[in-house]
């Protein structure tokens, strides 16, 4: 895919807009369609559409394979920290009124930390499943 | 009512029932791995529809608050069905991954070469 | 301020645990964290036992959003005994972990084994713990799917299919539960437990809600393992490490038992289940066949895990055989043999593990005169025979017990003949073990002396002593038992 020329323009000039759109998917997961686990589904493809294009080897320099799973890591901790975070600061586990200095608010910043969470671990499972899958591929053609 | 009256006001739960039984039916009925995997997938997708569309009220808009509209579609359905999806999603990524590794320890993914090796490996052991 | 929030915390902190065992990949040091949250989760287990038997059913509210609209852990008799041996199971499987894992897989693939583990106790414990349907479903798919991978793990390529039909079985099943959780949702408008209940009544005998059960109870059933949709279980519980199958064996069938108890007593309630639907007698068909077939079919298996897999289908049939009883002393066998099974087949499969791990297959041909070269080992898993079979004295008796009265209670004379006799396969089929490692000469594939390390025989006989133990001392189980089944019945403790 690396010789054609059409493909690599293209790619290169779409994937800073599809990863701004990701990232409008994943903050306006409030007020409409959206939220964590589109925006990491979203980001993820942008990332197997550059191996695509690039190669395997290519997008693993720009993500590397530590990075991927800690990231699958990284994300769920954040999540259960903002549960933590409502327990020690007075409420129930999970509890987003405690987080700001009126509910309201408390609410959209529990949310927002938990879609980021969500974002983050479902952009890095998505990552690493098709590293999995596409680097496999390689060992079996060699048999 | 007429059949087809009954049909027609009652299309998305037609729907879900076909779906749900065609998904069911691959599973049961091809031999390949894959193939289970895929109608696994169709007959999870009918419950989505099963929940999702009761759940929009007749004059609801979307679950988005909004200037001028006071009724709204049911936004709980949505949620359930977001979680439901990823569920489906994690299942058929851990299946395929199990259908890679079957694929190479076995050489095979139909079910019947599989069993069949099986069955040969153990007259043997 | 943390005893009150023990609700969460039970299924929190292994859920914490699981990221965090991956993001430190050392094996020691996942390991630690592992036990660590199972140990801390059956410390709160046993504290929120105590707390629900002095004071009554405990509540808690995730995200203080106050039931229904938000969701509920709610916490009475039945679960709270269900916690107890769930997270007695895990923190008594962590600590043998430790050797028996790092025997069966590669070592740097080691701490992806806790990751799972981690998130397959905090799954069950979820699912015990909650009081919302949907939620329970969410917990319910993150403890199948982590038992799907850790199932994948086993050394044997058989391990590999064993998983996927486990998988596209358990989600077939799962999806029933949420197909009946939707009707029920359309029905009532809620998906809290106690609410349904309470707005059950006006809607109770329309189609919907009559399809609703027949949807939850085939769901449930694949997951239980009821006979005839207990096709994955042998598979699956042969071919998985030793660790694994001692964590299912005792744990994950008997989730599902509490939930099918929770939503046929706490949900539909006893007139729906038994007079419009007659789901005793079907209950009863399926058990007594699974208890015959299953045990007939342990008999004949050369692999010893196999054969403790299909008594184990054997068991859960005795177990659905008192919830057809619908009575007290049926509901009262039932728990009382969830809580029972649970620690014999944990026990059991713990020290059939300790055998792997000398001799990599437990299959007949390298048990012979395994009596002296692993007395210890060998002497456990007698003595958990005993107890699987129901003698006197051990645990299994206790549940036998309150299964014939529930049949003499009923009137059905031949049941209670029934259970009897089939002990006496599983005697047969206990029979064959202590025959190949007591009275056969050492064949040339036994291994010479040697225990398994003491880091897998002491929680394997911590849980052999506990079989021992509750077969004499019934206060716990039974009590807990006895008020659970009232609770279900909605009588007098």
């Amino acid at each position: 895919m690396r010789r054609f020329l059409v493909l690599r323009v293209v790619g290169k000039l779409l994937i800073p807009f599809m990863l701004l759109f990701a990232l409008y998917v994943q903050f306006h997961g409030d007020f409409g369609p959206g939220g964590g686990f589109q925006a990491g589904v979203i980001g993820a493809a942008v990332i197997i559409f550059y191996a695509l294009i690039f190669g395997l080897p290519a997008a693993r320099r720009v993500v590397p394979d530590a990075v991927v799973e800690s990231m699958v890591g990284l994300g769920v901790l954040l999540y259960a920290g903002v549960g933590v975070a409502g327990l020690v600061l007075g409420g129930n586990y999970l509890d987003y009124f405690v987080l700001g200095s009126d509910p309201v608010s408390g609410q959209h910043r529990g949310i927002f930390w938990v879609e980021a969470g969500v974002a983050i671990t479902v952009s890095g499972v998505m990552l690493k499943i098709f590293y999995m899958f596409a680097g496999r591929g390689r060992s079996l053609e060699d048999e | 009512m007429s059949v087809a009256n009954h049909v027609a006001s009652h299309y998305s739960y037609w729907v879900t029932v076909v779906l749900m039984v065609a998904g069911l039916f691959i599973v049961i009925a091809r031999g390949n791995l894959v193939k289970k995997l895929i109608g696994l997938s169709i007959f999870q997708t009918s419950v989505y529809l099963l929940y999702i569309a009761p759940g929009k009220l007749i004059g609801g808009t979307a679950p988005i608050v909004a200037e001028g509209f006071r009724i709204y579609s049911n936004p709980l359905p949505h949620v359930l069905i977001l979680t439901a999806i990823v569920v489906g999603v994690a299942t058929l990524a851990l299946g395929l991954a199990i259908v890679v590794r079957i694929r190479e320890a076995y050489r095979s993914i139909e079910e019947d070469e599989i069993l069949a090796a099986d069955r040969d490996g153990e007259d043997r052991a | 301020m943390t005893l009150a929030h023990l609700p969460a915390l039970v299924v929190v902190v292994p859920l914490i645990a699981a990221p965090l065992t991956l993001l430190l990949r050392r094996p020691g040091v996942a390991w630690g964290i592992a036990t660590a949250a199972c140990a801390f989760s059956f410390a709160a287990a046993l504290l929120l036992a105590a707390e629900v038997a002095l004071h009554g059913p405990v509540s808690y509210h995730i995200g203080s959003w106050p039931p229904p609209w938000g969701i509920e852990y709610r916490l009475d008799v039945l679960n709270a005994f269900v916690l107890v041996l769930v997270s007695g199971v895990a923190a008594a499987v962590a600590p043998y972990a430790w050797r028996s894992v790092a025997a069966e897989m590669p070592g740097d693939r080691v701490y992806l084994f806790y990751t799972m583990f981690c998130l397959c106790v905090a799954g069950l414990l979820g699912m015990a713990a909650t009081g919302d349907a949907f939620n329970l479903f969410v917990f319910m798919e993150i403890a199948s799917l982590s038992s799907y991978v850790l199932i994948a793990l086993g050394r044997d390529r058989r391990a590999l299919l064993a998983a996927y039909q486990y998988l596209v079985l358990g989600t077939i099943g799962a999806t029933f539960y949420v197909i009946g959780v939707g009707l029920l949702y359309l029905m009532t408008g809620t998906l809290n437990i106690a609410d349904i209940a309470e707005r059950l009544p006006q809607v109770r005998g329309t189609r919907p809600v009559l399809a609703a059960l027949a949807f939850i109870t085939v769901g449930v059933s694949l997951k239980l393992a009821l006979f005839p949709l207990h096709l994955w279980l042998p598979n699956a519980y042969t071919y998985a490490p030793s660790a694994v199958t001692a964590l299912l064996a005792a744990t994950a069938t008997k989730v599902q038992v509490y939930v099918l108890l929770r939503f046929y007593f706490g949900i539909f309630g006893l007139k729906l289940v038994t007079e419009t639907l007659p789901m005793p007698e079907i209950l009863l068909a399926l058990s007594v066949v699974a208890i015959v077939t299953a045990s007939l079919v342990a008999l004949w298996q050369a692999d010893l895990k196999r054969l403790f897999a299909y008594s184990s289908v054997a068991q859960i049939g005795y177990i659905t055989l008192g919830i057809s009883m619908a009575s007290k002393d049926g509901l009262t066998a039932a728990v009382v043999h969830l809580f029972n099974h649970g620690i014999t087949k944990g026990a059991l499969f713990l020290l059939i593990g300790g055998i792997a791990w000398r001799v990599q297959r437990a299959g007949f041909d390298r048990l012979r005169g395994l009596g002296r070269s692993m007395p210890i080992t060998s002497l456990g898993i007698v003595i958990a025979g005993l107890s699987l079979i129901g003698v006197p004295g051990t645990a299994g008796f206790v549940s036998k017990w309150y299964l014939v009265l529930g049949a003499i209670e009923a009137g059905r004379w031949w049941l209670a003949a029934f259970i009897v006799a089939t002990s006496l396969i599983a005697v047969a089929y206990v029979w064959r073990f202590v025959e190949a490692a007591y009275l056969s000469a050492p064949g040339e594939r036994t291994p010479g002396r040697g225990e398994p390390p003491l880091a897998m025989l002491l929680p394997a006989w911590l849980m052999v002593a506990a079989c021992v133990y509750f077969g004499f001392d019934t206060s716990f189980t039974v009590g807990t038992a006895r008020r659970a089944a009232a609770l279900m019945l909605g009588e007098a403790p």
